[in-house]
């Protein structure tokens, strides 16, 4: 099997490492959404919401729990949303000659480039629980270990077809503007209403009936019900409402992500295969 | 026998109805070097991107290294090693890193990768500088680690575009010293530069090539040769004395007197100049100075295009100017 997606993979880790503003930015960002964002608004809902009695074997979760879901997924979503911009760096100052002129397949820069963006989403995760357990976040909390490591798993599962779907998007973008700049706008043109149509802070069942339909498909929502059904259970109690997921409505989450990374992988690919840079 | 690197017939490209190569073809043999010269905008850039399959190939059939461009682009990028004209470097990389990530690129194996990358580190001169970010470098050193990188893959060719475009005149010596050391081990060598001094020092073979035509493609001394005779400035002590002793030399075919020199046509100066030296002094002739003027390439240019090399240059500034 050729490897030298690898090498696009260790090029891109090397300078996420090495550009400090960079990695501090992306370490520090997800931290301070949950530290500022989360505690003031969980403090005002926890008091807000007047207690429903539970029935039996439902978990009651405390906002800051359910956001931090939310926050991993605005995280992810930012992180590789912004990393088509390598691309487009690379091809604006020319770097992209060098590996357009070698004999490395060109799906090796996309799936180069997504590698190194699930491991920083991976990074991300990590900070925002071992964060988020210090704020009082409680994920995992009533499973036994088996039931942990199944949910770390699936957490995996659903953050890589995420990040790479996002990624994908992103290149696709990348690689047919002209210019950063305008990539930029675009990123947040897209980023905002993925981000707000979903059930990142809220439930979509409270929401206007037309960002409902958008949220029905919008990745973010599904990635966010699939990390909560990991990190929650499929059955518990948030901000005035139950939550009940079934392995169907976790099965097709992970279906719908799954067509959303294969159907902007090719669209990357179609693109990456037409670029032309002289 | 193949004894041609690259074969280029009928090739034209356009960018929409701007005709950037208008069917040229030519011929590069192994392990020579071949320059492309021509003034900004006449082609050369887009040639080689065409040659080193980044641009599609419109029209035309080219072959390099034996594989035919059309049908194994791939085979041909295995082959070939590239220069190009604007910096293509990773500031964020070091030197080591910089020939690291393009030796993994093409799936050197480690070993093979890590010696080169020890050999031409030396080579070029970059021992002090390997751990030292892309973005540290001076413009020389910036070229000098994108030919080392344009090695590391022991081309069969090496495609430099501009090579030496923006550096100092020592560091142009010693790159020109590079390629030619590059070059007897070997390598053929395709060089664009718009530089005359260039093309002829180094390249055994000169195509002349403007507004996306080929003008004449020869030998440099055979293209300057063509052009006529040599020109012999020549001051002496008696110049009356001089004109008489030489007039009849068989080799001279016309002598003028300017008023403080003579100006001496002759056939092949290079090889007559000491014979002509020779006779004077046997006379008792002090001569105070003499020079040889060869024609130049611009002369070259001038006799194919009736321009100057450097018209085209001039009005495209005033443009930018105005
Ligand atoms: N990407 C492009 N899109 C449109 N036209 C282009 C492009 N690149 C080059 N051209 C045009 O093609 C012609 C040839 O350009 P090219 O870059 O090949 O010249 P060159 O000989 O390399 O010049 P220079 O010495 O300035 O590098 C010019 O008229 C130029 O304007
Ligand atoms: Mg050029």
């Amino acid at each position: 099997m050729r490897t030298e997606f690898l090498t696009i993979f260790w090029r891109d880790m090397l300078k996420f490492f090495r550009i400090k503003a960079m990695l501090f930015t992306s370490l520090i960002q997800p931290a301070l959404w949950l530290a500022l964002y989360g505690i003031s608004m969980s403090s005002n809902f926890d008091r807000i919401i007047p207690e429903i009695p539970i029935s039996q074997g439902v978990t009651p979760v405390n906002y800051l729990t359910f956001m931090a879901a939310g926050v991993i997924s605005l995280t992810i979503l930012f992180t590789c949303l912004y990393s088509g911009i390598t691309l487009q760096f690379d091809k604006e100052f020319g770097l992209m000659k060098e590996m357009l002129a070698s004999p490395l397949p060109r799906s090796h820069i996309l799936i180069g480039l997504s590698l190194s963006g699930i491991a920083k989403s991976l990074i991300q995760t990590l900070i925002i629980i071992v964060f988020g357990y210090v704020l009082g976040v409680r994920f995992f909390n009533t499973f036994s270990l088996m039931e942990t490591v199944v949910s770390v798993l699936g957490i995996l599962l659903f953050i890589l077809l995420f990040a790479i779907g996002l990624l994908f998007l992103s290149s696709t973008i990348a690689l047919r503007l002209k210019t950063h700049e305008g990539l930029q706008g675009v990123i947040t043109l897209f980023s905002l209403p993925l981000f707000f149509a979903s059930n990142a802070l809220y439930p979509i069942t409270s929401l206007p009936l037309a960002i409902r339909i958008i949220s029905y498909g919008n990745p973010v929502s599904y990635f966010i019900q699939g990390l909560r059904y990991f990190t929650l259970g499929s059955n518990f109690y948030s901000f005035g409402n139950y939550y009940q997921y079934s392995s169907f409505d976790v099965l097709f989450a992970l279906l719908f992500l799954l067509g959303f990374a294969i159907i902007t992988y090719l669209f990357a690919l179609r693109t990456i295969k037409k670029v032309k840079i002289v | 026998m193949e004894t041609y690197e690259i074969t280029v017939e009928g090739l034209r490209y356009q960018y929409g109805k701007n005709k950037a190569v208008n069917d040229i073809s030519f011929k590069v043999k192994k392990g020579e070097i071949f320059s492309f010269l021509g003034p900004n905008g006449a082609g050369k850039t887009t040639t080689i991107n065409v040659l080193t399959t980044l641009l599609p190939i419109q029209k035309g059939k080219i072959s390099i290294s034996g594989f035919d461009l059309r049908t194994q682009p791939d085979e041909i990028r295995k082959s070939i090693g590239i220069v190009f004209q604007n910096e293509t470097l990773d500031w964020n990389l070091t030197v080591e890193e910089t020939l690291e990530f393009h030796g993994r690129l093409y799936a050197i194996p480690k070993k093979t990768r890590k010696d080169r990358i020890n050999e031409l580190i030396q080579i070029v001169k970059l021992e002090e500088k390997r751990d030292e970010f892309v973005k540290n470098l001076s413009g020389g050193m910036k070229r000098k680690l994108e030919i080392a990188r344009g090695l590391l893959t022991r081309p069969k060719v090496l495609f430099l575009d501009e090579p030496t475009i923006g550096l100092d005149p020592n560091s142009r010596m010693r790159i020109w010293n590079y390629i030619k050391r590059v070059n007897k081990e070997g390598v053929t060598i395709f060089l664009t530069t718009h530089y005359m001094d260039e093309a002829d020092q180094l390249s055994d073979n000169i195509c002349i090539i403007d507004r996306g035509k080929i003008i004449v493609n020869g030998f440099s001394e055979v293209l300057k040769q063509s052009l006529g005779m040599d020109v012999i400035y020549l001051k002496t002590d008696q110049d009356e004395k001089a004109f008489k002793t030489i007039k009849n030399m068989r080799e001279i075919k016309n002598i003028r007197k300017a008023p403080s020199e003579l100006m001496i046509s002759v056939e092949d100066g290079q090889k007559n100049m000491p014979r002509l030296i020779e006779q004077i002094r046997i006379q008792g002739i002090e001569i105070k100075s003499i020079y040889l003027k060869k024609p130049t390439l611009d002369d070259v240019f001038i006799h194919y295009t009736g321009r100057h090399f450097r018209e085209e240059e001039q009005e495209k500034k005033k443009k930018i100017i105005t």
